[in-house]
């Protein structure tokens, strides 16, 4: 007979499984508070809020998560304009090769970062570009265009390909047609996917080492003092925004992308 | 009378597929014209060249008597029931009704209320609020239809409109269709695959096969008088009749065709075996076979029904067979 409860050596498992899982992060989290600046010691001898006021005022905390603010916001933004283009044309046209193409943008992601890193790296040097803030954009980038041409894609095979024919038969021209049909049915994908590419590009470190000049994204400043013991709770300051920052639009991600198994424009 | 869409020679080639191939019409304003076919015999693709979503590869269209060489279709006075509805998923009913006028910078409260109005004249008022996954089949076919006639198009394109209705309800629509064209006096070209949407519904019917129209005429003379085989075979399952019966029977070696409720079955005329019968309700539906040639005879209600295995005899009425131009098939 079939059952809808599981057993209870399931749940445990389940339990024990989510535990592993999530306690070191909450270890982070605690260590946060700590008295202690030196060493991580169990259990702290003391809990303070006065490292939230260090990390405030420490100026490459600031430079770091600027930085990396504004490359995940670029990397996104370009991300959402090259993959939809991308996805619309995989999705609505046939055309020589785009079985082969479509396997070309999406395996960035399936390339170990340290691959994406190294030929990013070499290339620039051939080319002669300097590291810069672009040079971190355009590795970045690579990833993320993947993340939302994923997501666009598959709106776009759910979503009738007559819709745009009627908005074309009812009197509306090309820009109009994106503006109010093409889009409100994407804006939904274009959103969970921006924020996943957003998420991604936050936190990203391999491709970021080797594409990245002397500027420290935050990930990469964390590595660095890490190995650096100063002040180390303000690490675990900035861990805990990290978490928080980009748990928020993956949360949001998969709220918005939930429940929309309904094909887009399904005739009947 | 002004011709409402006029095809010079077109054909629409998709690589070596002619799916439109060497065709004239002439559709007559505030006609109701159905373009009749099986699948694949090129009369969607007619339908989407005269909305412009297809460009001919050879030959001229007209519309209204300007032709329609290059012209986008969101510049054609025409407008199209799309066959899976194509209606806009994110907007309510009210708004799917009103997009045209909207992209035409109607204000909101004079397309609304224009939309309001063509709900009725659907029989949907009271349901604009409603999304279109709300809606039943039927629901959404009027919405489509609605939705395309509030820009008062000056030819309407409906592309086997009734096709996933269920039978009772296809049978109400295309009353109401044909009802609502005689009041609106709009042309309507009706693309459909079904003989008797066709027959009752248009005033003429162009029947096509392989790319090309293969007659062109009233439903009756379609039904009545076929000019080629496939005509009689496809509409209304006329008896081809082959030249060396034809012969005969009338002395003129061609192809012919009679109506099944034509064929009478007694003790004159031509020898042939029953092979079948059905009950039809009103009728009785017997296969036959004469020379090696399958016939069928309606038999109305009180007539003698034979055995199968049963020798008789086939006659028709000499207005009953019809000689088509063809011998050499």
């Amino acid at each position: 007979m079939h059952s809808d409860r599981a057993s209870t050596g399931l749940k445990i498992a389940a339990g024990l499984g989510l535990a592993f899982m999530h306690l070191p992060i909450l270890l982070i989290f605690v260590y946060a508070f700590t008295t202690e600046d030196k060493s991580y010691q169990w259990p702290p001898p003391g809990l303070t809020l006065k490292w939230f006021a260090v990390t405030w005022n420490r100026p490459d905390v600031w430079e770091a998560l600027t930085l990396s603010a504004k490359v995940a916001s670029i990397s996104t933004v370009i991300a959402l304009v090259l993959g939809t283009l991308c996805a619309a044309a995989v999705s609505r046209t046939k055309f020589f090769g785009r079985e082969t193409i479509s396997l070309l943008v999406i395996l960035p992601i399936a390339l170990p970062g340290i691959v994406t890193g190294i030929s990013l790296r070499s290339a620039f040097n051939l080319a002669d570009i300097p590291f810069s803030f672009w040079t971190i954009v355009l590795g970045h980038a690579t990833f993320c265009i993947v993340v939302v041409y994923n997501n666009a894609v598959a709106r776009f095979r759910r979503t009738s390909g007559s819709l745009v024919e009627a908005s074309m038969d009812l009197g509306a021209n090309s820009f109009q047609t994106f503006r109010y049909v093409i889009l409100p049915n994407i804006a939904t994908a274009l959103l969970a996917g921006g924020m996943l590419a957003f998420a991604l590009s936050f936190d990203e470190v391999i491709v970021t080492t080797f594409t990245a000049g002397q500027q420290q994204t935050l990930p990469i400043w964390m590595l660095e003092e890490l190995v650096r013991p100063r002040q180390r709770p303000v690490t675990n300051v900035v861990a805990m925004v990290v978490v928080i920052v980009t748990f928020l639009p993956i949360l949001g991600a998969y709220y918005l992308t939930r429940g929309t198994d309904t094909v887009a424009g399904q005739g009947k | 009378m002004t011709s409402a869409v006029v095809f010079k020679g077109v054909s629409r080639h998709f690589g070596s597929v002619r799916a439109v191939d060497n065709v004239d019409i002439s559709i007559a304003e505030g006609e109701f014209f159905a373009m009749l076919g099986p699948s694949g015999s090129g009369k969607t693709t007619c339908l989407r060249l005269i909305a412009g979503f297809e460009q001919p590869t050879a030959g001229e269209i007209s519309i209204f008597g300007q032709s329609a060489q290059g012209v986008p279709p969101y510049k054609r006075h025409v407008n199209t029931v799309f066959q899976d509805y194509a209606l806009f998923p994110h907007l309510n009913v009210l708004d799917n009704v009103a997009y045209g006028l909207m992209i035409s910078g109607v204000s909101k409260r004079d397309r609304h209320q224009a939309a309001e109005e063509a709900l009725e004249l659907v029989a949907l008022t009271g349901y604009g609020a409603r999304k279109p996954s709300e809606l039943s089949g039927g629901q959404r076919q009027r919405v489509a239809l609605a939705r395309a006639l509030v820009n008062k198009p000056k030819v309407l394109l409906l592309d086997e409109p009734l096709g996933a209705l269920d039978l009772k309800l296809r049978e109400q629509m295309q009353e109401e269709l044909k009802a609502l064209q005689r009041k609106l006096g709009i042309t309507f070209v009706f693309v459909t695959h079904d003989q008797g949407e066709a027959l009752s519904m248009a005033d003429r019917v162009a029947v096509f096969n392989e790319g090309k129209i293969v007659q062109v005429g009233k439903p009756e003379d379609i039904y009545y008088r076929p000019e080629v085989p496939f005509v009689a075979d496809f509409v209304g399952s006329s008896n081809v009749i082959p030249p060396h019966v034809t012969e005969k029977v009338t002395g003129t070696r061609a192809t012919a065709s009679v109506r099944p409720e034509a064929v009478k079955l007694g003790d004159s005329g031509l020898p042939a075996t029953v092979r079948a019968t059905s009950f039809l309700g009103t009728s009785t539906r017997v296969s036959l076979e004469l020379e090696g040639v399958q016939m069928v005879a309606l038999l109305a209600k009180g007539q003698n029904i034979p055995e199968v295995g049963e020798h008789t005899h086939v006659s028709w009425g000499e207005d009953d067979i019809h000689l088509m131009e063809t011998a050499d098939e």
